[in-house]
């Protein structure tokens, strides 16, 4: 008990509960409009409870996509792009950081410093402020439109990089000591006492940087130029168009509403390592 | 700090130093120092000819009434969705740190929406008040008010504003909350023997938890110009006219659609100015907490 409070004191969970009703109330609305048919979407007679037609809306959007495009591309296919997209940043990141990280902390070679500060600086050049010219190095290097194009010029991380670097200089030198009087070399080391220290902070990065390749916006609209290589998020904005009630409303809530399970789902189940992750990396 | 013990091999750390600073160098790096080169070259509509121009383009940017307007127009942004995401996110994180029955619930069910990509929180927005088939929106209709958010400007970027803080109250709840559970419990009892609950907030908790506040500060203000790029096209695509267009979508209008690359490169490399500020700011106050 933190403060001592009269068992009458309702009005905190008065205000609490306003407040998640506030953040549920889009969700519920975009829920409700997934269940109805377009026309009624259209009239602008949405109810405010569940219509019929939730399979169906649910159905067409994950096999068929918004079909009044010629070019409508499936859901799946759109959420399969996301997963692999978000998959490929994350472990990419996770992988280069871990190894570059163990590089500065446990070596001494010329320029280690340099290459510390090369990493430390992309802090400051995210991809908006750098577009055009990123743009044209992935042309050049003929990767748009592919997923290479869509993963690797995000996976260098400074942030990760500090992180883990942060974790192993909290590894003792006595157990450094004690892995070289054994025996074990370098890699050794790394694989069987580096990797196993630090698997809290990979798993709370792992939370965070998911839900960074998913919800990306600007990389994913400049490297894909097929429909069919859209990220999902991509592929939402597209199907609302000039968002006119002839939209097919339903099915971009439908589409919305699968959009948001997977990140969703990593915060709730792995509640635990996304608030570690949050208040370690600091963004 | 260093260590006493290190591995003497004399290869393998620029091995494992590789992938790391080659996606630096290619990706990062060399972009930039373009993005700087393109600042100072004026090129001809079809590219035949460049000349060097020095700082023209950027004599031209910031004389540019368009993107002062646009410098404007990010202001008043950055300012309403750090102020309302910050607060709302704080009220939530007194009231629920009241020492309440099942502030950890509340915690799990304010804390979601950080998953909810920009532009997907633009999708529920823009079906919320859309002005024909949008719940809010055809109420405010009927009441009389003239609500169109793609005619009217202020109407556009109020909406804007409100998606981008809806979405970020999450984080900065969590930040509030972590920062008034630390405060140990025994000050907010010394402090309730002759306080009240209000007072005693803004002179003990407040203050104890301004390092949180101000951190919150600087990444709400970077949030606020970079990381909403997906809810302003997504809504608004800028509009109507330019009353949405802020500093970061003005740089992709004018190089991405309007290909105009020395302006756009300049605009970038201003930018990069202000990246450079806001993250000396942030690392200044983490060292600083590190030495608490």
């Amino acid at each position: 008990m933190r403060t001592r409070q009269r068992p009458t004191n309702w009005i905190p969970h008065v205000i609490l509960v306003i407040g998640v009703a506030i953040f549920a109330f889009p969700i519920y609305l975009a829920l409700i409009g997934s269940t109805h048919d377009g026309g009624t979407i259209a009239r602008g007679e949405t109810p405010l409870v569940p219509g019929p037609h939730l399979l169906d809306n649910y159905w067409q959007a994950w096999t068929r996509g918004s079909s009044e495009r010629v070019t409508s591309v499936p859901v799946q296919a759109l959420m399969f792009n996301s997963l692999v997209m978000a998959l490929g940043i994350t472990v990419g990141k996770i992988a280069i950081s871990l190894i570059s990280a163990y590089a500065v902390a446990f070596f001494a070679f010329p320029l280690r410093m340099f290459f510390f500060w090369m990493i430390f600086i992309t802090l400051m050049l995210p991809v908006e402020v750098r577009i055009i010219p990123t743009y044209k190095v992935v042309a050049d290097l003929g990767m748009v439109d592919s997923f290479a194009g869509l993963i690797i010029p995000l996976i260098a991380s400074a942030t990760a990089t500090l992180l883990f670097r942060q974790v192993f200089l909290t590894i003792p030198d006595e157990l450094v000591e004690a892995a070289k009087i054994d025996g074990a070399g370098p890699l050794r080391f790394f694989w069987a006492v580096v990797i196993p220290l630090s698997r809290t902070n990979i798993a709370a990065l792992f939370v965070i940087l998911f839900i960074y390749g998913w919800n990306q916006y600007l990389w994913p609209l400049l490297i894909t130029t097929t429909r069919s290589m859209e990220t999902v998020v991509i592929g939402i904005v597209k199907m609302i168009g000039t968002g006119d009630a002839q939209t097919d409303w339903q099915i971009i809530m439908a589409s919305t509403i699968l959009a948001m399970l997977p990140p969703v789902a990593v915060i709730l189940f792995m509640q635990r390592w996304f608030v570690k992750g949050l208040i370690e990396t600091e963004k | 700090m260093r260590r006493r013990v290190i591995f003497p091999n004399k290869v393998l750390p620029y091995l494992l130093l590789a992938p790391q600073i080659a996606v630096t160098l290619v990706f990062f790096l060399w972009p930039a120092g373009q993005a700087v080169y393109q600042s100072v070259l004026l090129q001809d509509p079809f590219g035949l000819r460049t000349q060097v121009v020095w700082l023209e383009n950027f004599t031209v940017v910031l004389t540019d009434p368009l993107y002062l307007d646009s410098f404007r127009v990010t202001l008043i942004f950055s300012t309403a969705v750090t102020g309302l995401s910050m607060g709302a996110a704080l009220l939530f994180a007194v009231v629920a740190d009241t020492g309440i029955r099942g502030a950890t619930t509340y915690r799990t069910l304010l804390t979601w929406p950080y998953a909810v990509a920009p532009a997907v929180a633009a999708s529920l927005w823009l079906f919320i008040f859309h002005p024909s088939i949008g719940l809010l929106g055809r109420r405010l209709r009927q009441v009389g008010i003239a609500w169109d958010y793609k005619l009217n400007g202020n109407q556009a970027l109020l909406l804007v504003i409100l998606a981008a803080s809806w979405k970020q109250v999450s984080y900065n709840f969590l930040f509030f909350f972590a920062g008034l559970q630390a405060i140990p419990p025994s000050v907010i009892e010394a402090a309730s023997l002759d306080t009240g609950p209000a007072r005693r907030f803004w002179s003990i908790a407040f203050p104890l938890i301004s390092p949180t506040t101000f951190f919150l500060l600087v990444v709400n203000v970077v949030y606020a110009f970079f990381d909403t790029f997906g809810v302003i096209h997504a809504l608004t695509g800028g509009g109507p006219g330019k009353a949405t267009e802020t500093l970061i979508y003005k740089v992709y209008t004018d190089g991405v659609i309007n290909l105009d690359l020395g302006g756009s490169s300049a605009q970038s490399v201003i930018l990069m100015l202000v990246v450079v500020i806001l993250t000396a700011i942030q690392f200044r106050y983490i060292e600083r907490r590190v030495h608490y």
